[in-house]
């Protein structure tokens, strides 16, 4: 059981790696003499502290937003980027930028949210209507689900000459994190501390909709509820650094796998484990082609999805 | 004493539940038999509010079951369907302790501990409470949901074919277990099984069903006949009675 | 949509569906040509000439690319760009020019690297039919799934290359990976048509295998079809295909799997002979009377394609619901 605070301990040394990593000189050193008038400080301050703190509540945040999804739709392979959410809540940003480009962050958080929530309900609504539903199927119909909507939004963003900023939410970035740009995260956080209360629920709704009939829950209120963390969740992240795919699909399958799909048990191994990973990838992404820096989208695409792939093929060779 | 009063239920156009109005006695193994496509899971179903019905009420110790809160009817009726594929990973012990959800909510009290050791116990559970659901045998995996539902703790047990994908040995055991707690424990167990000889040798009561409707109900000994089971599956059977007991041939 | 169920309930004669499309295709080239054309002719013929060359091969490539492939794996929601194959050749491009450095490839006659290309593309082609179709029966949905990560996987794979290439370089490149059906690359039209040609004497040769592999592997194999060479032939016919059109106009996903279902149900059987000419006329009125359409009439360009990929992910959506992806 002291496993746990060892992983924490694990993430928090990470984090403060990655206060230390970056192009101007940030060092005990220097923050200790406070030279050139304490600019040191003021980058730790205004730049690398929010940048480390987005990197973990967004890593928490969507690593849960996949665990929910994935007890919700009763498949592994799920999550905000295999169900349409993700884009949806694209779309809804740029629903705002078109109509209403002076809304504040927290107005275009809630209509991504909305747009989210609606899109994933969608999801939910065709899988219902497939005949020969089988494992694979689900995500495949969710990617293309995303597919269509992302072609949706391209083709409005390009009308609207808004494909530059279409750009900045579809490959997750944490280089422009400032101080006073990242604190949505925060909803993002007490979602996930709300997931942990409702873990058991969750739970239970992983069994099935007559499992948990049986269990005397309300299903449908069940599914309200997580659909609508994972829409937040999904939105705030969007909204303040773009989206960040398979992550909410690896963290949860690697805890799966060692530890069980009992959520009260497994919510902080995910949670930790989704900031860790985040951590991890966004340190690599500065570092490989320092100074210039990677952006973690395409960091976590490509680690990500070798490891989607791996999952794929050993779940393979385990069932033939 | 569970009262259905004219049930109905119909997928678009095929009525698959047709009127049943019944009371299952209280008490004791109730089966329900039938031929395919009678109906039976369906009412089961309906019965424990899995299903919504199109016409007629529920009620369970007089509580309808479709106006009852959905946690206070969990205390007095647990169901098991079939077939319970599950994705999520949870070990036997997770499982049978959700058995538990609808008095403590997730929260255990020293209470629910000894009712989930009991159930684990009681089902020869203890060797593999810490296996997962996925790295269990079928038989070992029925036995577990079973687990839950005991660990539910309530007067009524529905249980849609239990003996689905269990082998002899297992499919007795299961049976001699229904029938322990419905002795030992007072439970009413009321099942959907497919073997007459099974319903014959366990249950007090049978109900038999065909075409959505109930066409007999009674004793085993006023069902297990050649006469009713004619009626009921349209082909010769004969009953012989072994040790006391009525088993039925319906070998050509 | 309407008339193409109406005409499949009808069951119109395949040749006379053929005719039909090449009229509507005639049609549109006239259309395409002449609608809102100012200046000299001399200027608007080899001009816009040019782009419907462009799209004539690459709807073909499409389009006789994703019905072999679909034969050869025996469904009708697999496309060789789910499969990953354009986002394949993306990354080989990526490649090159990570390791042969920017400046340089820069320098390299475009066709050379595209006869490279293209060789990398085949053997490709060649390992994915080796896991394909050697070991264990895999199921439809593993392998789409598979195939969209493994795009997936090439896509990010490739940014992440393209970032660290020197910005300064990759600058050089980018009219290279960016292409779009409205874009002539005029410096590839020639070889793609040789290409193009090549590859459609080797299928006409063995094009009375086709409806054979359609029955299935054991089928086949009955009727006395050496399986295992038709089959690693036909994919390396397809990798050529895709490395032409993804090399004239950039990935398109779901395109392959528009036209192809759609000369399905115009057709209404599975042969061959009908089929493939039917899903190439397709192809090429969706582009050229696309393009018309959307420049022409509406005024906006480029947009062809995500148009396309929309209607693409709607019908592989409905093919799903409609209990096609067994």
């Amino acid at each position: 059981m002291l496993r746990l605070p060892l992983a924490a301990a694990a993430v928090f040394a990470l984090a403060i790696v990655s206060l230390f990593v970056g192009v101007s000189d940030v060092s005990i050193a220097s923050l200790v003499s406070g030279g050139e008038d304490g600019r040191a400080m003021m980058v730790l301050l205004i730049s690398r502290i929010p940048r480390t703190l987005a990197i973990v509540l967004a890593g928490m945040g969507l690593a849960i937003a996949g665990m929910i999804m994935q007890m919700l739709a009763r498949n592994r392979f799920v999550e905000p980027s295999t169900a349409g959410t993700t884009e949806s809540a694209g779309l809804g940003l740029l629903v705002v930028l078109v109509f209403f480009p002076d809304m504040p962050l927290i107005g275009k958080m809630i209509v991504a949210a909305v747009f989210a929530l609606a899109g994933t309900a969608l999801f939910l609504r065709i899988l219902r209507e497939i005949p020969l539903r089988s494992v694979l199927l689900v995500p495949l119909v969710g990617i293309m689900l995303g597919g269509i909507i992302s072609s949706i939004t391209t083709f409005f963003a390009y009308r609207f000459e808004l494909l530059q900023s279409l750009g900045s939410w579809t490959t997750g970035d944490f280089s422009s994190v400032l101080s006073g740009r990242y604190e949505l995260l925060w909803i993002a956080a007490a979602l996930t501390g709300a997931a942990w209360l409702a873990a058991d629920r969750f739970t239970v709704a992983g069994m099935g909709e007559d499992f948990t009939t049986n269990l005397g829950l309300n299903y449908r209120r069940v599914m309200t509820l997580g659909l609508g963390i994972v829409s937040l969740v999904s939105a705030t992240v969007v909204v303040t650094v773009g989206s960040i795919p398979f992550l909410g699909l690896i963290v949860p399958n690697v805890v799966s796998m060692l530890m069980g799909d009992n959520m009260r048990r497994a919510i902080p191994w995910i949670a930790l484990l989704g900031a860790g990973f985040v951590l991890v990838c966004d340190i690599v992404g500065r570092l490989i082609r320092y100074p210039y820096e990677i952006p973690i989208g395409t960091v976590v695409g490509v680690v990500g999805s070798a490891i989607f792939l791996y999952l794929l093929l050993r779940r393979e060779a385990r069932y033939g | 004493m569970i009262i259905t009063k004219g049930i109905t239920k119909a997928y678009g156009g095929t009525v698959v539940v047709d009127d049943v109005s019944i009371a299952l006695p209280t008490r004791g193994i109730t089966s329900i038999i039938g031929p395919n496509g009678a109906g039976k899971s369906t009412m089961l179903s309906i019965i424990s509010r899995l299903l919504g019905m199109d016409a007629g009420t529920v009620t369970v110790d007089g509580m309808d079951v479709t106006k009852t809160p959905g946690d206070v009817l969990a205390r007095r009726l647990s169901i098991l369907r079939q077939d319970n594929h599950m994705s999520a990973r949870l070990t036997v012990a997770d499982l049978v302790a959700f058995g538990r959800y609808p008095y403590s909510k997730g929260r255990l009290t020293v209470e629910d501990k000894r009712h989930i050791d009991e159930a684990i116990a009681y089902l020869n559970l203890e060797d593999l409470r810490g296996r997962f659901l996925d790295e269990l045998s079928g038989g070992q995996r029925q036995r577990a949901f079973v687990a839950m539902v005991l660990c539910q703790d309530t007067d009524y047990v529905l249980l849609d074919e239990p003996l689905n994908n269990l082998d002899m040995k297992h499919a007795m055991g299961m049976m001699k277990l229904m029938r322990r707690a419905a002795n030992e424990l007072g439970k009413t167990v009321v099942l959907v099984l497919h073997d007459i000889n099974f319903a014959s040798w366990y249950s007090d009561y049978i109900v038999a069903m065909k075409d959505g409707k109930v066409v007999n109900h009674g004793s085993t000994e006023d069902i297990i006949n050649p006469d009713a089971l004619r009626a009921i599956y349209d082909m010769n059977i004969n009953v012989h009675e072994i040790g006391g007991q009525r088993i039925s041939l319906f070998y050509d | 949509m309407a008339d193409v169920l109406m005409m499949a309930r009808r069951r119109v004669e395949p040749a006379h569906v053929l005719a039909i499309l090449c009229a509507v295709a005639v049609l549109c080239v006239v259309l395409f040509m002449t609608l809102g054309a100012r200046g000299s002719w001399s200027f608007i013929i080899p001009f816009r000439g040019a782009k419907v060359a462009q799209m004539a091969l690459v709807g073909y490539a499409i389009a006789v690319s994703t019905v072999l492939f679909q034969t050869v794996t025996h469904n009708r929601i697999l496309t060789p760009s789910i499969m990953g194959f354009d986002a394949m050749y993306v990354l080989i491009q990526t490649t090159l020019v990570f390791f042969i450095g920017g400046l340089a490839t820069a320098t390299i006659d475009p066709r050379l690297m595209f006869v490279l290309e293209t060789v990398l593309m085949v053997a490709f082609a060649l390992a994915l039919f080796r896991w394909l179709f050697t070991g264990a029966q895999r199921s439809l949905h593993l392998l789409v799934l598979v195939g969209i990560i493994i795009g997936t996987f090439f896509r990010s794979f490739s940014s992440f290359m393209q970032r660290i290439i020197d910005p300064n370089e990759f600058a050089i490149l980018q009219d290279r990976f960016f292409a779009s059906f409205n874009t002539v690359n005029s410096e590839l039209l020639l070889i793609s048509s040789i290409l193009i040609g090549a590859v459609s004497v080797v299928a006409w040769r063995i094009h009375s295998t086709f409806d054979v592999l359609a029955l299935g592997r054991e089928n086949a194999i009955n009727l006395g079809v050496d399986y295992n060479r038709v089959v690693r032939l036909i994919l390396i016919l397809v990798a050529i295909l895709v490395s032409v059109s993804t090399a004239l106009v950039g990935p398109v996903t779901f395109f392959g799997l528009l036209v192809a279902n759609l000369a399905y149900i115009m057709i209404g059987s599975a042969r061959h002979r009908h089929v493939i000419p039917a899903a190439a006329l397709l192809a090429f009125i969706c582009l050229v009377g696309g393009q018309m359409l959307l420049e022409r009439v509406f005024a906006f360009n480029t947009a062809l394609s995500i148009i396309i990929e929309f209607l693409g992910g709607v019908v592989f959506i409905l093919l799903i619901l409609r209990g096609a992806a067994r």
